[in-house]
């Protein structure tokens, strides 16, 4: 949809938080980010580019450790891809299209 | 690359991969699979009877919310014949449970159940505010683990209900039997893993429908079904040793996701190790087909992974754990030897320190101050009480 009319160096994107992680975002759940197409080295932006961005410019916790533990998604969080399980999707590798939503949700919280 | 198919029903796009078995669902599959394989574990398990009385343990979160949701759905679908409450404990958190009982009542309301909410304060004449205030943040977990457990069982008995369920899911069971091995108590682990607890001496029945849901998939079924549930932390510190019994759990969920199932399992067979425990699997020992169809050689029937397990294998099994035993027997010998030549006399069992209570299943009676049922002379909760309420701090149970 409207492929033609998107800026080539930028890929609109809409990121959520839940089940707690939003606590790390300034309490705010849902956000409409406009990210680099591509990585320094050129190569496509990927949901590790996002991860990235999240944390150079999004969090402002300093708990970091609750969302990213050895340089990964901690374990115990979940990331949809347009609803979809990102184990579905390629993971961190996924590369991100213009439109997509990315989902965060916790499940380490109490129920 | 084109995106995969639900495995079930071949038309819808999946949305989800089941971590105990890598299957590939859509949502409309995998709410029906989540949903039956509840029903299959109330039905195999025999957990209720038609016109029962059941008190919901509801918190507001993400596990009692879906149980509460599930548990409606089944007792219309399958015609249960349950009288269905809500029942919520109010520790007395300023800031904390404030905000998940609004949840609660807007859970009552969706689901329309009646709902009850019972204090702390009514019950035992303290806060969790106040207890913190007394004893300081530490160790007050404690407190209010002890509290609770109780808490449930005496708002039901005011209900004249006789049966509470709670929202415990395979992960938390997992991370119960983690801890309970680490702290080599098995008399608990033995308990933990029953899914129905409390005995004819007891006048409320427990249990956990959600034994074996992964948290994950609770997750998921609330997020595609669009339930409204609450997150939070407590606003005190957590438990260090259960945080990180969870996160040891969450890492090997994520590197082989059945490692839960596998745990719950392997907690059931050491729980019928124990003396005079009663065998808490589930009913159906994985010979009833899941509703699911095998899409890859992993995906099995019934409760739990151990559907792959060899059918009539123990035997066998049985023959070469006594092999085994002997060739270790061989090496501890040798191991024995060197030793006692430097040693004082041997000692029976030596894993076990002096203090530690016999392995023996825990014989229940009341307790003599509240009539509660306790394995004590006094229960848990009055032994903190006096403690709390002599304002002696810190007591080790």
């Amino acid at each position: 949809m409207g492929d033609s009319a998107a800026d080539d160096s930028k890929i609109p994107i809409t990121v959520d938080f839940s089940g707690g992680l939003e606590i790390l975002f300034s309490n705010q759940r849902h956000y409409a980010l406009s990210l680099p197409a591509a990585d320094k080295d050129g190569s496509p932006s990927t949901i590790k580019s996002l991860v990235g961005y999240l944390l150079k410019e999004l969090i402002k916790d300093p708990r970091q450790d609750l969302f990213v533990l050895d340089g990964h998604i901690r374990p115990g969080i979940l990331v949809l891809i347009n609803n979809a399980d990102w184990e579905l999707e390629g993971e961190e590798d996924y590369e991100l299209q213009a439109g997509d939503n990315i989902f965060f949700v916790s499940t380490l919280h109490g129920g | 690359m084109a995106p995969a198919l639900c495995a079930v029903c071949k038309t819808a796009r999946a949305l989800i991969k089941r971590p105990k078995n890598h299957a590939k669902l859509c949502k409309t599959c995998f709410i029906t699979i989540f949903e039956d394989e509840v029903h299959h574990t109330i039905i195999s398990s025999k957990l209720f009877f038609p016109g029962e009385k059941v008190a919901i343990g509801a918190s507001g979160g993400k596990d009692s919310t879906v149980l509460a949701s599930v548990l409606k759905t089944l007792n219309e679908r399958h015609g249960y014949g349950l009288d269905l409450v809500l029942l919520s404990i109010d520790e007395g958190i300023k800031g904390y449970r404030d905000d998940s009982l609004e949840t609660v009542k807007k859970n009552a309301i969706d689901y329309d159940m009646p709902l009850k909410v019972v204090g702390y304060d009514e019950l035992y004449g303290w806060t969790m505010d106040q207890v913190v205030e007394t004893i300081g943040k530490k160790g007050n977990c404690t407190y209010c683990g002890v509290f609770r457990r109780q808490a449930l069982d005496r708002g039901a008995k005011m209900l004249g209900i006789k049966h509470v369920v709670t929202g415990h899911n395979a992960d938390d069971v997992a991370e119960t039997v983690l801890m309970n091995l680490l702290r080599g108590d098995l008399p608990r682990l033995s308990r933990s893993t029953s899914i129905i607890t409390g005995d004819s001496r007891s006048e409320v029945k427990r249990s956990k429908p959600l034994k074996y849901s992964y948290e994950k998939e609770i997750v998921l079924y609330a997020h595609h079904k669009k339930l409204l549930y609450f997150t939070t932390e407590c606003i005190y510190s957590p438990e260090a040793f259960r945080g990180s019994a969870r996160g040891l759990i969450k890492q090997l969920e994520r590197v082989r996701p059945s490692s839960i199932l596998d745990i719950v399992r392997s907690g059931e067979d050491m729980a019928r190790l124990v003396p005079g425990a009663s065998s808490s699997g589930c009913g159906c020992k994985g010979k009833e087909d899941a509703p699911l169809t095998a899409e890859e050689e992993e995906v099995g029937g019934g409760c739990g992974s151990s559907a792959g397990r060899p059918p009539g294998g123990e035997m066998a099994a049985m023959d070469r754990q006594l092999r085994e035993n002997e060739e270790a027997e061989g090496l501890e010998i040798d191991v024995a030897k060197t030793m006692a030549s430097k040693q004082e006399p041997k000692r029976e069992l030596p894993i076990r320190n002096s203090n530690s209570k016999p392995t023996t299943q825990q014989v229940l009676g009341n307790c003599r101050l509240c009539g509660y049922m306790s394995s004590q002379d006094i229960c848990q909760a009055c032994t903190l009480l006096e403690g709390l309420n002599k304002n002696r701090a810190q007591i080790q149970i």
